[in-house]
Formats: C-alpha cells, structure tokens, sequence
C-alpha cells in the first residue's frame, strides 16, 4: 500500500479524533452560561470536561505534528496561507485553557465571571474557524508554483467556508450538550437535554445543507454515501435525545461528527490542498508527502503508539465516568460520595 | 516604514519571544513533576502529614504553571508552519519525525496522566495514583528529549542527504538523528538545568517561610530538599555543559569563538577563558579583563596546549565553503550570554553549599543576606537557563540550520510584514498580561503556604486525600 495514502488517512484518523473530543468540550464550553444558574452549575459544568479537555486537545498538537512529518509541503502551505484565522484559533484556545485553571484560583465572583467569559468566547472561536479552514481546504485556494497561498484573509470568508464554520459551530455546540446531559445531574441535565432539542433542529438544517453542497461541488460517490450516513446518524442522535437516551445520543453525535469530517477527506482526496487557480499547483498526497523512509519510520511508530494511546485514554474515560454533581462541588451533601476536602476554589 | 514591516525581523522577533516565554514555564514542569513525584512517593511510604502537604502544595504551584507551558506550546508547533514555511519545506521530512514523535509517544501521555492525577485522588488507589505522577514526569523528560533532538538537527544537521529536486534534506536514519552528538550533550545538560530551576523555586519558596518563622514542620526539610537538589543538579549541569562544549566546538566552532569574543586564532594559554571584559561596545577592543588562562583550550579541546580558532579565521573558511557574507553571530550577545549562564550557575551551587553548610544538624542561619541570597535562588537559577538558550539559538546565526540553510531563507514567503506586525503585537498582549496574572497567582499561592489536612480516616489515622476540582 501507498504509504503517502495510509499517512492521509491517520491525519484524517487524528482530525476525527480532535473533533470529536475537543469538539464535545467545546460544545460544552459555550453551552455553559444556558445551562447554569449560579458559580455552582458552572463548576459542575467545567469539571464534567475537567480531566480530559487537555487530553483532548492534544489530539491537535500530534495532528499538526504528523502533518508536518508525513506532509511538510501541505503544513508550510496550510500554516503560512491561513496565518491570520490560524492566530485567532491559538489566541482563543490559549485564553480558553487558561481559564479553566485560573477561574478557581480565587473566589471572587467578578474574577470567576471574567474566565467564564473566556471559556465561552474561546470554545465559540475555535468551533467557527475550523470549519471555516477545512471548508477552504476542500474548495481548494490560489496557489502560486512554489505552492504558496497568494490570496488574502478575505478571500477565506467566501460563502461556502461561512457556512462551514455556522456548521461546525453548530454541530460542537450540540454535541456538547448531549455530553453535559450524559455526565451531569438534576437541572443541568434536564437544561442540557432540552437545549441540544432546542439547537438540534437549527443544527441538522445547517449541517444538511453544508454536506449538500460539499458533495455537489467537489464530491465523489464515496463522499456521498459518507455525507448520507452523516446525516442520517444526526437525526438518529436528535431523536435519541429526544427519548432520553443520553448516551446514545451522544454516541451517534460522535459518528456524525467522524463521519462529516470523513466526507471532507474522502472529497479531498487525492488532492491534500487544490489549487482554485491552477490545477498544475495543486498539492496532492504525492507531490507534498515524506521521503519513503520518513513515512517508513512514522508507520512503524504510530503502529505501536496508537493502540496504547487508544488503551490508556479509554482508560481515562473510564475512570471519570460518572455523573458529576452538585454534591461533588458543595462537600458532600450526597451520601453516596466520600466525603472530599477542596485545596483549590 | 520598511524596516518596521520586514517580516524576517518581526518573525525572529516572535519566534524568539514565544520561545523565551514558552521555556518559563517548561523547566517547571520537568523539574518540578519529578519533585511532586518524590514528595508523593515519600508520603505514600512513610504516611507523615507534612509530605502530603508538601505534595499539595508544590502541586498547586506546578499546575497553574502547567497550564501556561500547554497554552504556549500549542503556538510553538504552529509557529514552525506559519512563519518559518519554506524552513519547514526544507527541514520537514527530517525535522518533523522527532516533533511527531513527542506528540504521539510523550504529550499525549503528559496530558492524559496529568489529568488522572489531578482529579483521580479519591478515584484510584493510592498507589496507582502515585504511579500517574511519576508517569506525567517520565513523559515530561522524554518529550524535552525529542525536541532537543529536533533543535540539534538545526545546531548539527545529521542523518540526511539532500533531494536536489525537490530542494529539501531527506532522512535518512532516525537512530543517528536522534543519537545526534548534540542532542546526546545539550539534554542531560538541559535536564539537569531544569532541575536547578526547580530546586531554585523550592529554595525560595522555603527560605521565604522560614526567614519569617512560618510552616517550619513542612519547609525545613522543604529547604534541605531544594539545596541538596541543587547542589547535585548543579554539579551534573556542569559537567555536562563540559561535555556539551566539546560537542558544539566540534560542529559550531564560529559560536565557541564568538562566545568568547576571540578574533584570532589561540593555542594554550593564550586561548584564556575571560571572566569579564570592560571593551568598546561591539566588543571589537578590549579595554580591560580579568583572565583565566588555558581555560578556554580546555573547554574546547579537554587538553590545555588546544587550538581555538577565531572568529577572523572562521569568518574567512566560511566564505571559501558558502560563498560572501557575513558568518558571525551578534559578538555582544553571545560573549554575554555564555558568561551568565555559567556565572549564575556557579554562584548558585555555591549558595546552595553556603546553605547545607548554615543549616547543618538543625541549625538556621540568622543573617537576613543569608536568607535574602537564597530567595533569590529561582528567578536567577530560570535567569541562567533562559541565557543559555539565547546563547544557543543567537550564537548559531546567521544560520536557521547550521551549514544548510539561512534564518533568512527558511521565512514564509507568503506571508506579510503586516501580519506577523499583527500577531507580534497580539502575542506581546496576551503574553503580557497572562504574565502578570500568572506571577500575582503564583505568588498567592507561595505567601499562602501548604495548608493543613482538614480530616483524617477514622481507621487508618492517615489524612484524607484531597480532591482538587476546578
Ligand atoms: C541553569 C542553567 C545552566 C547552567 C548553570 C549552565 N548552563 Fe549551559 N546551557 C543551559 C543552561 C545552563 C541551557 C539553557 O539549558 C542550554 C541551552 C541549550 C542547551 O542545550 O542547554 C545551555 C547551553 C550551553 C552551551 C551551548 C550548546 C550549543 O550551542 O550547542 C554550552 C557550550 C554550555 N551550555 C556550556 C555550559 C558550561 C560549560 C556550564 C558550566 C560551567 C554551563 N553551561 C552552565
Ligand atoms: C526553549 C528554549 C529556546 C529558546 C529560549 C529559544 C530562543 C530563540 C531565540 C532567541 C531565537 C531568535 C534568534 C535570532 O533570530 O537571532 C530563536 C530562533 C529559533 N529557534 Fe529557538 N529557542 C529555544 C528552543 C528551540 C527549539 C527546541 C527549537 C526547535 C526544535 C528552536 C527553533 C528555532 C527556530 C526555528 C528559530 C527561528 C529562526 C531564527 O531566528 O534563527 N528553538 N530561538
Ligand atoms: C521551539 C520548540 C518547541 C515546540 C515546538 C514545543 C511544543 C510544545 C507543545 C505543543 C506543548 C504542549 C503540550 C501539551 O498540550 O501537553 C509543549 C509543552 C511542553 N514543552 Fe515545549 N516546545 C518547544 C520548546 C521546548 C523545549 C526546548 C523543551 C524542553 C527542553 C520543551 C518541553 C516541553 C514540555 C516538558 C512540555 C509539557 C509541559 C508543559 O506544558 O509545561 N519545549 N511544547
């Protein structure tokens, strides 16, 4: 096998993975001030996501470091051309995971209030703009021979990339509150549950219309059968929702979200970033992949490291499983809890 | 105008910036995961209540500057792409295999165990969530190994051939790219240098409790920790430093000239290591200095009759083997910064000797210069660090990877003087002002000192483990 085209697909593997995990965390992140009413809802809204968002998050750094080992040409083409979105995205998630470990370092409620707003506003961001750039990268962007980008910011906020962001915003923001109906209790959980109703409807609209289009422009047969299961696994989790299955409705939501992004890639392919202008500039997997030995060397590591990475993160889910309370936050109202001492507020 | 939106200046700038910014809070983390770590261990083995306190409270410090080495690093791995394209093009095929590598064998092991350590506390047994802290501080030391070995392929290209075609250097063997002399010197030298900083930080946490007369049961043996650990840190950094001379000596002959200021070629003891120099500004006349001699052939060659050749000599071979130009770092920064670095070192270890020897047997010193030197011990210890790494990535100019290709070269041709203007400032912004937040958080968190278990376990006496939640 072409190990150029295995290598598209564990890039595409780590994008679903930051999607989906980071995606639920940022869902969670702006849900926030809809699902609370008081300090307490929020912190049990922030420690349902607490162990795991920079687990999750991580899952970028190793994606754009193996994009930068198996695809150097793709990473300098992607990373200089999109200089000013890519800036806002690492601006908004610095001050977003800051937030989460300075806003109960003191317990001031006008300082707590400032970092909420930092949470909401820095999950929001993130959630909009990368739909915006995989969008652009599946509709292709000018390119000059030496595969630089030689368009401007604005030329990024064509229609169609807008309503990728709208999409991806929308469909982070639900799967959120499906994950905070599943690992919350009592108001928060009901709040959670009638939201994804709520948003859910706006969601399948937006997402429907955005995997339409993707397939019509710049699809293949593949892509559409992926674009259907996509949409049909979004109504499937709606529905789910709607009966109060929780965790179901969250695990459709997670296909969905692996499924769309699957559409993207198998669009792309075997293109990694088509030039608009000129197909001659087109990067494609093989003209911006590793040497042999590099993409050689890469397999081998990721062969043995991903079924640990997988092993051991499951673990951690697993651990942090249950629901959390507002018992948890205020000290042990609930029996059932060992009783806890706080050292941080 | 011009010179403002020149976006090779503005990326040095930035790059070296969220670079400086990024090693604050690094060092911390190696150094002071594998602190928490023996303190846990102490506690779980021995069941004495100040070890627990020590773990909180040090843990406490540890994640709010944890979070701040997560947040910058992300802008790190970005940076590469976004500033430095044709860089990336050129290096990518051998430079991104050992950043890939930290990402899938060391971060995300890092940020996994992190998360099971600081929430797991009531959730998993003791020992098992004794074994997650020491597992965060494995992985930290492993993912500083990767990218050392990264920046020595830069300091020291290895392991490559160049594709002529598609204009880019090719791997062609990971062991010896990551067994790359440099990287084999600068990471223990690194490590151990992460370890005075953290020793640093314990030394002036405790001395500040103590010259009050506060928490003594918890920062007694607080302090002793900190100055046995920087004096054995401290010891090690330096020899590996040694070790680390010879090898940048082999590979960068112009920086070993350059850090020392010396234009001519020098043998024995003419090739003398000077302590301090009062010249003209650029450093091109000397006015006065005092001087150890033999000291530099010794650095550079290990015997005291070696020859070190000079900066006019080098200058001159570099442009027979690249061509015209100018092949010679910034003299100033680079003599500077070599001197610091060793200079605070040494004056750390011997504070922390000074230190063993007034708090020997249970005494304490009071002289309040006693107690004023030792709280200085962290902001000069990160001082050294952050100098060294200055020295490293300066003294290697004007080459982004040594021999190969030119800092100028590697710039992103796309992108323009505008916006790199535009995330300069952003970044100075936000870093700036996290600064201060982060500084007036941790400083909270020092004054208030370890706080006292609340409860204890009916049945086994031991304090009840705590639960940190956000
Ligand atoms: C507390 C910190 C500290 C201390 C006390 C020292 N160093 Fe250092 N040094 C570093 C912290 C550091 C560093 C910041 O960690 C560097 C930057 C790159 C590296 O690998 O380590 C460094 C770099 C560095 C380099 C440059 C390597 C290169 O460019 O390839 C040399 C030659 C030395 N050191 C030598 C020494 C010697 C001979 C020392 C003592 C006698 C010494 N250092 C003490
Ligand atoms: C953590 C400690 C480090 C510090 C404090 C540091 C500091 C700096 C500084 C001050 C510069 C600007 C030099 C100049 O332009 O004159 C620079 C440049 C650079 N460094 Fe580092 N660096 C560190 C580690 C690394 C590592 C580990 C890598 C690679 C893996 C790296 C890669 C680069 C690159 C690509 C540049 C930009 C090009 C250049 O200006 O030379 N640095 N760094
Ligand atoms: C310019 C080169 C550098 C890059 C690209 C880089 C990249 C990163 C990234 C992406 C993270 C976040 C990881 C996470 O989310 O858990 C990070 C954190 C970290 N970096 Fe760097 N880094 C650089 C310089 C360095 C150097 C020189 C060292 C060590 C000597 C280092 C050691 C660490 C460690 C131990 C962490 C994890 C702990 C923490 O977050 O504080 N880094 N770095």
């Amino acid at each position: 096998m072409d190990l150029g085209v295995l290598w598209f697909g564990i890039i595409a593997f780590f994008f679903i993975g930051y999607f989906v995990l980071d995606g639920f965390d940022f869902g969670v992140g702006m849900s926030m001030p809809f699902v609370s009413k008081d300090d307490t809802d929020r912190r049990v809204v922030i420690n349902t996501i607490g162990p795991v968002w920079d687990l999750n998050e991580t899952w970028l750094i190793v994606a754009g470091a193996s994009l930068f080992a198996a695809f150097p040409e793709w990473y300098a083409t992607l990373f200089s051309g999109f200089y000013l979105p890519l800036l806002i995205i690492l601006l908004a998630l610095i001050l977003r995971g800051v937030s989460f470990e300075y806003r109960h370092q003191r317990p001031e409620l006008a300082w707590k209030r400032r970092f909420d707003r930092m949470i909401v506003w820095g999950s929001a961001v993130p959630a909009f703009l990368w739909g915006v750039a995989f969008a652009n990268i599946v509709r292709g962007v000018s390119l000059d021979s030496g595969h630089d980008y030689t368009g401007t910011v604005f030329d990024l906020l064509n229609p169609y990339a807008l309503l990728g962001g709208f999409a991806t915003l929308l469909l982070f923001f639900t799967h959120g509150a499906y994950f905070l109906a599943l690992k919350s209790e009592g108001s928060i959980r009901m709040r959670s549950r009638a939201l994804a109703t709520r948003a859910g409807v706006l969601t399948i609209v937006v997402a429907w219309v955005f995997l339409a289009w993707t397939v019509l422009e710049f699809g293949s047969l593949p892509s559409l059968l992926l674009a259907v299961a996509a949409a049909l696994t979004l109504v499937a989790a709606f529905v789910a929702n709607l009966r109060g299955r929780e965790g179901l409705a969250f695990g459709l939501m997670a296909s969905t979200i692996a499924l769309a992004v699957l559409t993207l890639f198998t669009a792309l392919f075997p293109d990694v970033m088509p030039a608009s202008n000129d197909p001659a500039n087109s990067l494609t997997i093989a003209n911006a992949s590793s040497s042999p030995y590099t993409l050689q060397v890469m397999s081998w590591t990721a062969l043995i490291a991903l079924p640990l990475i997988l092993l051991y993160q499951g673990w951690t889910y697993w651990v942090f499983r249950k629901r959390v309370t507002r018992a948890h936050i205020d000290g042990g109202a609930d029996p059932g809890v060992e009783r806890t001492v706080e050292v941080a507020h | 105008m011009n010179e403002l939106l020149d976006p090779l200046l503005l990326s040095r700038w930035q790059f070296g910036l969220t670079t400086i910014y990024h090693f604050l809070f690094v060092p911390l983390t190696i150094g002071m995961a594998l602190t928490i770590a023996i303190f846990q261990t102490a506690w779980v083995r021995t069941g004495k209540t100040h070890y627990l306190q020590l773990t909180h409270f040090f843990g406490k410090i540890f994640l709010i500057n944890f979070a701040m080495g997560v947040v910058t690093g992300i802008v790190q791995e970005f940076q590469f792409g976004m500033n430095w394209s044709d860089y990336s093009r050129f290096v990518g095929d051998v430079f991104g295999a050992p950043l890939a590598f930290e990402g899938l064998l060391a971060f995300f092991l890092e940020a996994t165990f992190i998360g099971l350590w600081i929430f797991g506390w009531d959730k998993l047994p003791e020992k098992l969530h004794l074994a997650t802290i020491w597992v965060v501080a494995t992985a930290s030391i492993l993912s500083a190994y990767f990218i050392i070995a990264a920046n020595a392929f830069m300091q020291n290209p290895v392991a490559f051939t160049i594709n002529e075609e598609k204009g880019r250097a090719e791997l062609t063997s990971i062991w010896e790219l990551l067994t790359n002399p440099v990287a084999l010197a600068a990471f223990p030298h690194t490590i151990f240098a992460c370890f005075m900083v953290s020793a640093g930080l314990i030394i002036t946490v405790a001395a500040w409790h103590l010259s009050r007369n506060q928490h003594l049961e918890t920062m007694r043996p607080a302090l002793k920790f900190g100055l046995w650990a920087m004096v054995i840190s401290g010891a090690l950094t330096t020899l590996a430093g040694d070790q680390l001379s010879l090898a940048m000596v082999a590979s960068q002959p112009m920086k070993m000239a350059a850090a020392e200021a010396m234009y001519d070629t020098s043998t024995g003891a003419e090739a003398s290591f000077s302590i301090f120099t009062l010249g003209t500004p650029d450093g091109v006349h000397e006015l006065f200095s005092i001087r150890i001699p033999y000291l530099l052939s010794f650095l550079s060659t290990h015997t005291l009759n070696g020859t070190v050749e000079g900066i006019n000599n080098l200058q001159e071979q570099y442009q027979t083997l690249y061509g015209p130009g100018d092949y010679t770092p910034i003299i100033w920064v680079t003599y500077w910064s070599f001197r610091w670095m060793i200079g605070l070192g040494i004056l750390h270890i011997f504070v922390a000797m000074v230190g063993l020897w007034l708090t020997r047997k249970g005494r304490m010193p009071t002289n309040k210069w006693v107690w004023k030197a030792a709280i200085w011990s962290f902001p000069l210890s990160l001082g050294a660090m952050i100098v060294g790494w200055v020295f490293t990535e300066m003294g290697r100019q004007p080459w982004l990877v040594f021999g190969l290709l030119q800092t100028a070269d590697g710039v992103s041709p796309g992108v323009t003087g505008l916006e790199v203007l535009i995330s300069l400032t952003l970044f100075t912004l936000v870093y700036g002002s996290l600064a201060v937040v982060e500084f007036r958080l941790i400083k909270k968190a020092v004054l208030h000192g370890p706080a006292v278990p609340a409860e204890s376990n009916e049945e086994t006496g031991k304090p009840l483990v705590h639960t940190t939640v956000y």
